[in-house]
């Protein structure tokens, strides 16, 4: 078989896949009556150019990175991770409860590092254990991290409509995160330097994600670990012949992922909301598989699919505001068909490419 | 002076007309979508009923996730909105905030009764009220003596429609026995009608002949499940009597409807107030459903001890204990707290779905 070169594969063929994707959409948008054109411009626009647009959008994409990278990384070892949802969950509790604990006595710049470590400890627990019963007792370490995003979901209600809930309201959700355990937002940081930005969630959990992507290129390709690691994904029992202790492996991964699924919390729990609600990951774990297998699990890769689903969720929030026949349904329907072509069908184009290009190798 | 006056009214006067002229209602579902079947479409039945009479344009945003209800409210004012209706307790921070923001903008939300703010009007509803009528409806009915609550999510709310549901069936027949189940612990667990169904079917087996669901679109299958076994379901939030005519005992209303019409139409009218409206039996809020469907169902005596019950509440001769203040239920009941979900065979074949779809992405991976 050819090799493509890099520039199809990397950029002409998601960019194809994009196109079509959305040459599709624009079909469905002109059946039920509306102009593709107004409806792409209004979703350009609500996603980068409003007031504020910019902001949701890298709010969103910050979220996805976390996620996304955590799916990745237990890709790297073959290890399909989609309990991102429920290690981000439980990521917000590890934050509240070391909120809660420190919050009235230790300054900003000692509480931040010390959530973001319970929100990754907490994560990290919660893959923990599905990666210790599939390294150690064989249980399929999908079925096992889809249970514990029950588990975790009927953890979190029992608290935060129990001992952790807010008293004085009726909304299951937690008590709030003092300032002094919360994420600065950008709007208000700039704001203090003089500099006016649109209101938006955005806070500085993306310098974060900006680490923690550098970190996971680091590790996966930079030391003896993530190459070990890319061995035992590529085959397993070739790496296990070469040394590396397999089981070990599963679990340390596993932990990796967790803790970076649980750092999403951060963002929404920290730097928006200032508290723990009821499903506040509201699918961004399961958004995150989306994100690393379009973004082929590379941290560039997931930096791009995840501004492109942030986009197209901040974007697609305001169509549903600009036309009243667009419903968040309809929305749904136009980021499935993305999914499907980038994602599912991103094959696609292949043969026909590597008909096109290997012909013209050999002449 | 005389002059000054009549300036002064006539800008007061063109203030008003300018006003109703720039009245701008709008909407912000919460997550459940305003097709839920439940308490979003409750409050959808009232705006819709005050389009179709007046007319009026009202802009609506159904939101997907947190970070939307603040973005959404901050968006509708900025569009001109001159009244933010908000839909459920979830949504309380986030109006709270903006509404802090925006005096000049009237906002009413529902299902919440403890924020303070000048120009915020709030619906509580006493679903412990109305739970404890239909509870005493399902005492009456039963034969077995045994009868059946099947919940939403999990959470505070709806243990208080079973609490007060425990508690009317309990005053009217000591000796009966109540079923109570939560679907879940995942917002899925207000949509899913499949599961509705078996855990209705569980509790018929278990003898229950009535029950009643306080589940959202789940409650659909906790219907017709009981509708095919010719037992008895009691609906819940709107009138759901016609959905199984014949099978359906009566529904439990909560008039979200109602909140949701006054709000708007006094707004427009420019009489909108805030405040806290707390609206029980005695205000018409929460109510039992009698009509055509069920008129064969409910018996002279029955109708006659509901009355009693439903006087003597708004009397205050009978004070049904609310979940909220407490946490704590004083009825004795028999509770399952989550339903175990799923069969051996269920396991099996969701274990084969994902395995082969792990093998797809596998593949698509590589």
């Amino acid at each position: 078989m050819t090799r493509l070169p890099a520039w199809i594969e990397y950029l002409l063929i998601p960019i194809m896949n994009l196109a079509l994707a959305f040459a599709v959409a624009a079909i469905v948008v002109m059946l039920i009556g509306e102009s593709p054109i107004d409806a792409l411009t209004v979703m350009i626009n609500g996603a980068f150019v409003y007031e504020g647009a910019l902001g949701y959008t890298l709010y969103y994409t910050t979220s996805l990175i976390f996620t996304g990278l955590a799916v990745s990384v237990a890709f790297h070892a073959s290890l399909f991770n989609i309990g991102a949802e429920g290690q981000a969950y439980l990521g917000g509790l590890g934050a509240l409860l070391v909120a809660l604990a420190l919050q009235d006595w230790l300054p900003i710049i000692l509480m931040i590092p010390l959530c973001i470590i319970g929100a990754a400890a907490f994560g990290a627990l919660w893959a923990l254990i599905p990666g210790w019963l599939q390294a150690y007792r064989g249980s399929h370490i999908v079925i096992t991290t889809i249970m514990f995003n029950f588990i975790g979901a009927g953890i979190m209600v029992g608290l935060l409509s129990g001992s952790l809930m807010r008293p004085g309201q009726s909304n299951p959700e937690s008590l709030l995160f003092e300032d002094s355990a919360r994420m600065p937002q950008l709007h208000s940081l700039l704001g203090e330097l003089g500099i006016e930005i649109g209101r938006s969630p955005l806070n500085l959990s993306i310098v974060f994600a900006a680490f923690a992507c550098f970190g996971v290129w680091l590790l996966i390709w930079r030391t003896r670990w993530g190459y070990a690691l890319r061995a035992m994904g590529a085959s397993e029992p070739a790496a296990h012949y070469a040394g590396v202790p397999v089981p070990r492996m599963i679990v340390t991964a596993m932990c990796i992922s967790g803790a970076l699924a649980g750092m999403m919390a951060i963002n929404t729990v920290m730097g928006d909301q200032g508290k723990v609600t009821l499903g506040f990951p509201a699918g961004f774990g399961f958004t995150g598989i989306a994100v690393a297998l379009m973004g082929r699990s590379h941290p560039v890769g997931i930096i791009l699919a995840a501004l492109l689903f942030g986009a197209l969720l901040q974007g697609g929030s305001e169509l549903d505001f600009e036309f009243q026949t667009i419903t968040r349904e309809m929305v749904l329907l136009i980021q499935g068909l993305i999914i499907l072509f980038s994602g599912a069908l991103s094959l696609m184009f292949v043969p026909w490419m590597e008909r096109r290009f290997a012909r013209k190798e050999i002449a | 002076m005389l002059k000054i006056l009549i300036g002064a009214t006539t800008a007061a006067l063109m203030a008003t007309t300018a006003m109703a002229a720039d009245f701008k209602p709008a909407v912000i579902f919460d997550m459940g979508g305003k097709f839920d079947k439940s308490f979003n479409e409750g409050v959808w039945n009232g705006v819709k009923k005050f389009i179709d009479e007046t007319g009026t344009e009202v802009m609506e945003f159904e939101v997907t996730n947190e970070a939307q209800r603040e973005q959404a409210m901050r968006r509708m004012v900025r569009r001109g909105a001159t009244v933010v209706l908000g839909v459920g307790f979830a949504q309380a921070d986030a109006i709270n905030a903006v509404a802090g923001d925006n005096p000049d903008v009237d906002f009413a939300i529902i299902d919440v009764s403890w924020l303070d703010q000048p120009n915020l009007r709030q619906y509580a509803f006493k679903e412990h009220e109305g739970s404890y009528l239909v509870g005493v409806a399902a005492a009456m009915a039963s034969e077995s003596n045994t009868v059946g609550f099947v919940g939403g999510m999990d959470i505070p709310l709806i243990r208080k429609f079973a609490c007060g549901y425990v508690q009317g069936v309990k005053e009217t027949n000591p000796d009966a026995t109540v079923i109570e189940v939560m679907t879940g612990t995942t917002p899925a667990a207000w949509n899913d009608p499949t599961k509705g169904a078996e855990l209705a079917q569980s509790q018929m087996d278990r003898g229950a002949d009535v029950i009643y669901h306080a589940a959202g679109g789940t409650g659909l299958g906790v219907i017709r499940a009981v509708a095919d076994k010719g037992k008895l379901a009691i609906g819940v939030d709107s009138n759901q009597n016609g959905i199984a005519p014949g099978s359906v005992l009566t529904s439990m209303l909560k008039r979200v409807d109602v909140a949701a019409y006054d709000t708007l139409k006094s707004a427009m009218e420019g009489k909108f107030e805030s405040g806290v409206n707390v609206l029980g039996l005695a205000e018409d809020g929460v109510d039992w459903a009698l009509d055509d469907n069920n008129k064969d169902l409910v018996n002279a005596e029955m109708i006659a001890e509901v009355k009693a019950a439903r006087a003597a509440i708004i009397a205050g001769d009978i004070v049904v204990h609310n979940y909220d203040n407490d946490g704590e239920c004083p009825a004795e009941f028999e509770k399952r707290a989550i339903s175990a979900s799923l069969s051996a065979d269920d396991i099996t074949s969701e274990i084969k779905a994902l395995s082969a779809r792990l093998d797809e992405l596998e593949s698509m991976l590589k």
